[in-house]
C-alpha cells in the first residue's frame, strides 16, 4: 500500500507494523509527530501510548515494557537523550526483552533546538546499533526491521532521523499494522536485570563480544551499499548519501558511491571501497562520525587515499547540509563546473525586515514578562528555560537558556555565586513538570532566596500542544486528574506560592511584587490558557481598537511588542491579528484602547 | 540530467497555511501515480516566523530543492518571496501574493517594510515570469481570506505536471467538507487570475 506520509508518520507506521505494545516519549522538535500520530490510534490497536513527563521517564517505561517481552518504542529529540542517557547507557549492559527501538531525532542547524549534537555518538558510546535513515521510506523500513534486529542482538536499536527526514513527506510503501502479541510478563533474571557490580562486569564483556556479530549482521541488511564507478568516491551517511546520489546522477559523472545507513559498520564494507578509489569525499550531517571511521580504516587498507570532508574543511562542520553544497563539492573534485545560485545581493535583501518567530498576539507570556519587569526592574536577573517563552528574549526578561529545567537551578547557583540583585527564574508548566521539580526542591532545601515564575498555559505549546500531568488528560485523550502546580510547589518547600492571571495586569504586577519582597523562596504561577488552545476550543474575545482622539502617540503599547499593535506615524492602531486579551488597554496611559464594536 | 520533473518552493509566514499547499500537491501527485517528495517547516518558526516548504513532483531523491533549482516559487507574502528568491531557477515562475503581513520587527518600529515595487523589481530581474496577485483579496471574494493558500494553489495548477482533476480530488480529500465550497471558489479565482 502506497501513501504520502510525513517521515515521522512513516516511523509511527513502522511501529504499528511491528506490533509494538507500548510507545512512550516526551515532545521535542523534530520528533513529536510520532507519538502524536499513534496516540489517537492507541485504543483501536490495543497499545499503550503515553506522553511521559520527561525522556528519562519515557525511556524507563519503554524498558520496563520490553522486559515483559512486549515490543516497545520510545521517542525524543537529540537533547532529550541527554536526559535519558542514564537508563540508556546501562540498558546496553542489561539488554532488552521484547524488541525495543529508541528514536532520537537530530536537528542540524538548530532549527528548533539549543545545540547540534549527533545521536550517533551516543549509540557508539553505549555500543548499540544505530540506523540513519535517508528518507521517510527508509525511516519506516528501518523502524520495522529495528524491532526484530533488537531481538536478534538483545539490545535496543537506535533510529536517528534528522529534521529533513522527520519533516519530509514522501510516497511510502507501508504494510498493515500487526496485532499486539500477548506478552509473557516480567521474568525474574537478576544477572540480566539487576545492575549490581557483580553482574555489570560480565555484562560489559558480553556487550563488547556482541559487537563483531552486530557488524556482520548489519552488513547483510542492504543499508550499507556501494556502487563502483571510478577512482573518485563519495561515502555518505543517511540523507548525506541521498544528496550525493542525486548529485552524481545530475552531474552524470563516473563517481563511486558508498551509502551508509547502519552502524556499527563492518570494516570490510569501507575497506573494500577504499581499495578501489584514490580520492574520497565523506558526506554526513553533524559530527564527522563516519569520516573518523573511514580515516581509521584507510590507515589499514589504503593509506594513500585522499580523504575530504569536515576535517579537511571541504564540507561545512556546522549547520545543515544542502544538496547544492554537496553537488558543487563533488563537481569540484572531478573538475566539472559548479552551479551558482542566482544570489540576491545583500543590498537587495537588506530592504527586507527580519521575521523571527515571536510570541503570538495575545500570548499571556508577553503580559507576564511585562508585569515581571515592572515588579523586578530591568536590572534583576532572569534565568530562563526552554519553551515558547524563550522567544521573549527581546523583552529583557530572558537572561539564560541552557537546557530543560535549568532556570531554577542556574538561578540558585547565581544566587549562591554572589549575585545580590533580584532573581526571577522563569519556566513553563510542561518544563517545570519535566525537570523543574527537583530544582525547586533543591532551592527550597538549600535556602535559595529567589522567585520562580511558572508560566502556566496548561499545555506543551511550542511542540504542538501536547497534554501533560497538569492538563487533565493523557496523550490518548483519557481523563486524568489535573495536578495542581501551587500544591506541588508548596509540598516541595516554597515559602510563598501565589497564582495570578497575566491578563489581569495590575494584579499580576502586585503578585510579582509580593514574591519579590518575600525573604525566601517564592513561586508565582502565571496562569492563562494558550491563545492557540483558545482558538482551537472556540474561545473568542472581542477585538480592541484605538480611539485615535485619545491616543497621544507615546508608543508605549507599540513597545509592548504585540504583533496586533501597529503605529501609523501619529497614533497606534490595532490590526486583525488582535485576539482580545485586553492587556494593552491596561498599559495605555491615555485609556485609548476600547473594545471594538 | 534533471533529477525531478517539477520543483516547487512554497514560502510564507507560519500560520498562513503553507503546509496545506504541500499536502494537496503531494496527495494529488500520488493519485496521479507520480513519485513525490516534500519537506516542511515545523517547530519554532511556525510561531509567526518565516517558513519554506519544498515539493518535488516526479522525484525519487531527497526532498530538498537546491538554491537556483526551483521551477516555481509560490509566495504567500511579498517580503518572503524576495527572501527566498535565490531558490528560483532563471527560467522559473514566481507567483506572489501582494498582501503584506507585517512582522513584529516592523510593527514595533525596529524595521520598515518596503513597497511592493521595491520587492517586485529585483524579483523581475531574477525571473522574467513574475505574477503578482492579491490572493488574500481574491480569497475574501471566495468567502474567506484564510483561503489565500488555495487561491495560490489555483494559480500554480497550470505549472504542475498533474491534472487539475487530481488537484481537485486531493483538495476535497484534505479540506473539511464545510470549507470545501469556499476553497473550490478560491482555487477557481486563482486559476483565472493567471490565465
Amino acid at each position: 500500500m502506497r501513501e504520502y506520509l510525513l517521515g515521522n508518520v512513516a516511523i509511527a507506521r513502522g511501529i504499528l507494523e511491528a506490533g509494538a505494545g507500548v510507545v512512550s516519549g516526551y515532545p521535542g522538535t523534530p520528533s513529536s509527530e510520532i507519538v502524536e500520530h499513534l496516540a489517537p490510534l492507541a485504543k483501536e490497536h490495543g497499545i499503550h501510548v503515553e506522553w511521559s513527563v520527561n525522556e528519562k521517564v519515557a525511556m524507563e517505561v519503554a524498558i520496563g515494557a520490553s522486559w515483559t517481552g512486549c515490543r516497545a518504542a520510545v521517542t525524543m529529540k537529540h537533547v532529550g537523550l541527554n536526559v535519558a542517557a542514564d537508563p540508556f547507557m546501562t540498558l546496553a549492559y542489561l539488554g532488552i526483552g521484547g524488541g525495543m527501538v529508541l528514536i532520537s531525532a537530530d536537528d542540524p542547524f538548530c532549527h528548533s533546538s539549543q545545540n547540534e549534537q549527533d545521536s550517533r555518538r551516543y549509540a557508539a558510546f553505549a555500543r548499540v546499533p544505530c540506523l540513519d535513515p535517508a528518507d521517510p521510506q527508509e525511516a519506516r523500513d528501518m523502524t520495522l526491521r529495528g524491532f526484530s534486529l533488537s531481538e536478534e542482538f538483545g539490545l535496543p536499536v537506535m533510529l536517528r532521523p534528522t529534521t529533513r527526514v522527520s519533516h519530509a513527506r514522501a510516497t511510502v510503501d507501508v504494510g498493515t499494522p500487526r496485532e499486539r502479541k500477548a506478552s509473557p510478563g516480567f521474568e525474574k533474571n537478576p544477572p540480566h536485570r539487576v545492575a549490581l557490580p557483580v553482574h555489570a562486569r560480565p555484562l560489559h564483556a558480553e556487550l563488547l563480544d556482541k559487537q563483531a556479530g552486530i557488524e556482520e549482521a548489519l552488513a547483510k541488511e542492504g543499508w550499507n551499499r556501494s556502487q563502483m564507478r571510478g577512482e573518485v568516491g563519495v561515502i555518505g551517511s543517511g540523507i548525506g548519501g541521498l544528496y550525493a546520489e542525486e548529485a552524481i546522477a545530475e552531474l552524470e559523472a563516473d563517481v563511486s558511491l558508498l551509502r551508509i545507513g547502519a552502524y556499527p559498520i563492518l570494516r570490510d564494507t569501507v575497506g573494500d571501497f577504499l581499495e578501489e578509489v584514490d580520492r574520497i569525499l565523506v558526506v554526513e550531517e553533524m559530527d564527522p562520525v563516519l569520516e573518523e571511521f573511514v580515516e581509521m580504516v584507510a590507515k589499514e587498507r589504503n593509506p594513500g587515499v585522499e580523504i575530504l570532508g569536515k576535517r579537511s574543511g571541504t564540507i561545512p562542520a556546522v549547520g545543515e547540509l544542502d544538496p547544492l553544497t554537496v553537488r558543487n563539492t563533488i563537481a569540484r573534485m572531478i573538475g566539472l563546473p559548479e552551479r551558482t545560485a542566482p544570489r540576491m545581493s545583500t543590498e537587495v535583501l537588506s530592504i527586507l525586515p527580519p521575521r523571527p518567530p515571536a510570541l503570538c498576539p495575545g500570548c499571556s507570556h508577553r503580559a507576564a514578562y511585562y508585569a515581571m519587569r515592572k515588579a523586578f526592574g530591568r536590572d534583576a536577573v532572569f534565568p530562563n528555560d526552554i519553551g515558547c517563552y524563550t522567544m521573549g528574549v527581546g523583552m529583557g526578561t530572558v537572561d539564560t537558556c541552557l537546557c530543560m529545567g535549568a532556570s531554577i537551578t542556574v538561578g540558585t547557583g547565581i544566587r549562591f555565586g554572589g549575585e545580590e540583585r533580584g532573581i526571577c527564574a522563569v519556566l513553563g508548566d510542561s518544563t517545570f513538570l519535566h525537570s523543574g521539580l527537583t530544582g525547586l526542591l533543591n532551592a527550597a532545601y538549600n535556602g535559595a532566596r529567589m522567585t520562580v515564575a511558572i508560566l502556566d498555559n496548561s499545555t506543551t505549546a511550542m511542540t504542538g500542544h501536547q497534554p501533560h500531568p497538569g492538563s487533565g488528560e493523557t496523550a490518548a485523550g483519557e481523563e486524568s486528574p489535573a495536578i495542581s502546580l501551587p500544591e506541588i510547589c508548596r509540598s516541595l518547600g516554597a515559602g510563598l506560592v501565589e497564582t495570578a492571571d497575566p491578563y489581569d495586569l495590575v494584579s499580576m504586577i502586585e503578585t510579582f511584587e509580593r514574591a519579590r519582597d518575600y525573604p525566601g523562596l517564592s513561586v508565582v504561577v502565571a496562569r492563562r490558557s494558550c491563545v492557540i488552545s483558545d482558538i482551537r476550543t472556540g474561545i473568542r474575545r472581542p477585538r480592541l481598537r484605538v480611539d485615535g482622539e485619545k491616543c497621544g502617540g507615546c508608543k508605549l503599547c507599540v513597545s509592548f511588542g504585540c504583533p496586533a499593535i501597529e503605529f501609523d506615524g501619529k497614533v497606534a492602531t490595532i490590526n486583525a491579528l488582535c485576539s482580545g486579551c485586553g492587556v494593552c488597554a491596561d498599559i495605555c496611559p491615555q485609556h485609548a484602547m476600547e473594545v471594538a464594536r | 540530467m534533471r533529477t525531478s520533473d517539477c520543483d516547487v518552493v512554497v514560502v510564507g509566514v507560519g500560520g498562513q497555511g503553507v503546509i496545506l499547499i504541500s499536502e494537496i500537491i503531494g496527495r494529488a501527485a500520488m493519485l496521479a501515480g507520480l513519485s513525490v517528495r516534500g519537506v516542511e517547516t515545523h517547530g519554532m518558526a511556525q510561531r509567526g516566523g518565516s517558513v519554506i516548504n519544498h515539493i518535488r513532483v516526479g522525484c525519487s531523491y531527497s526532498a530538498m530543492i537546491s538554491p537556483g533549482g526551483g521551477d516555481v516559487l509560490v509566495a504567500m507574502e511579498p517580503a518572503e518571496a524576495l527572501r527566498y528568491a535565490s531558490y528560483l531557477s532563471p527560467a522559473g515562475v514566481a507567483l506572489v501574493n501582494t498582501r503584506p503581513l507585517l512582522p513584529v520587527t516592523v510593527t514595533t518600529g525596529q524595521a520598515s517594510y518596503p513597497s511592493i515595487e521595491e520587492i517586485l523589481a529585483p524579483l523581475r530581474e531574477a525571473s522574467s515570469r513574475v505574477y503578482p496577485m492579491d490572493a488574500t483579496g481574491l480569497a475574501g471574494k471566495a468567502g474567506s481570506p484564510q483561503a489565500a493558500n488555495v487561491v495560490m494553489l489555483g494559480a500554480l495548477a497550470r505549472h504542475l505536471p498533474i491534472g487539475e482533476g487530481r488537484l481537485q480530488e486531493a483538495l476535497s480529500e484534505i479540506v473539511p467538507a464545510r470549507f470545501l465550497e469556499v476553497n473550490r471558489k478560491a482555487f477557481e479565482l486563482g486559476k483565472i487570475e493567471v490565465e
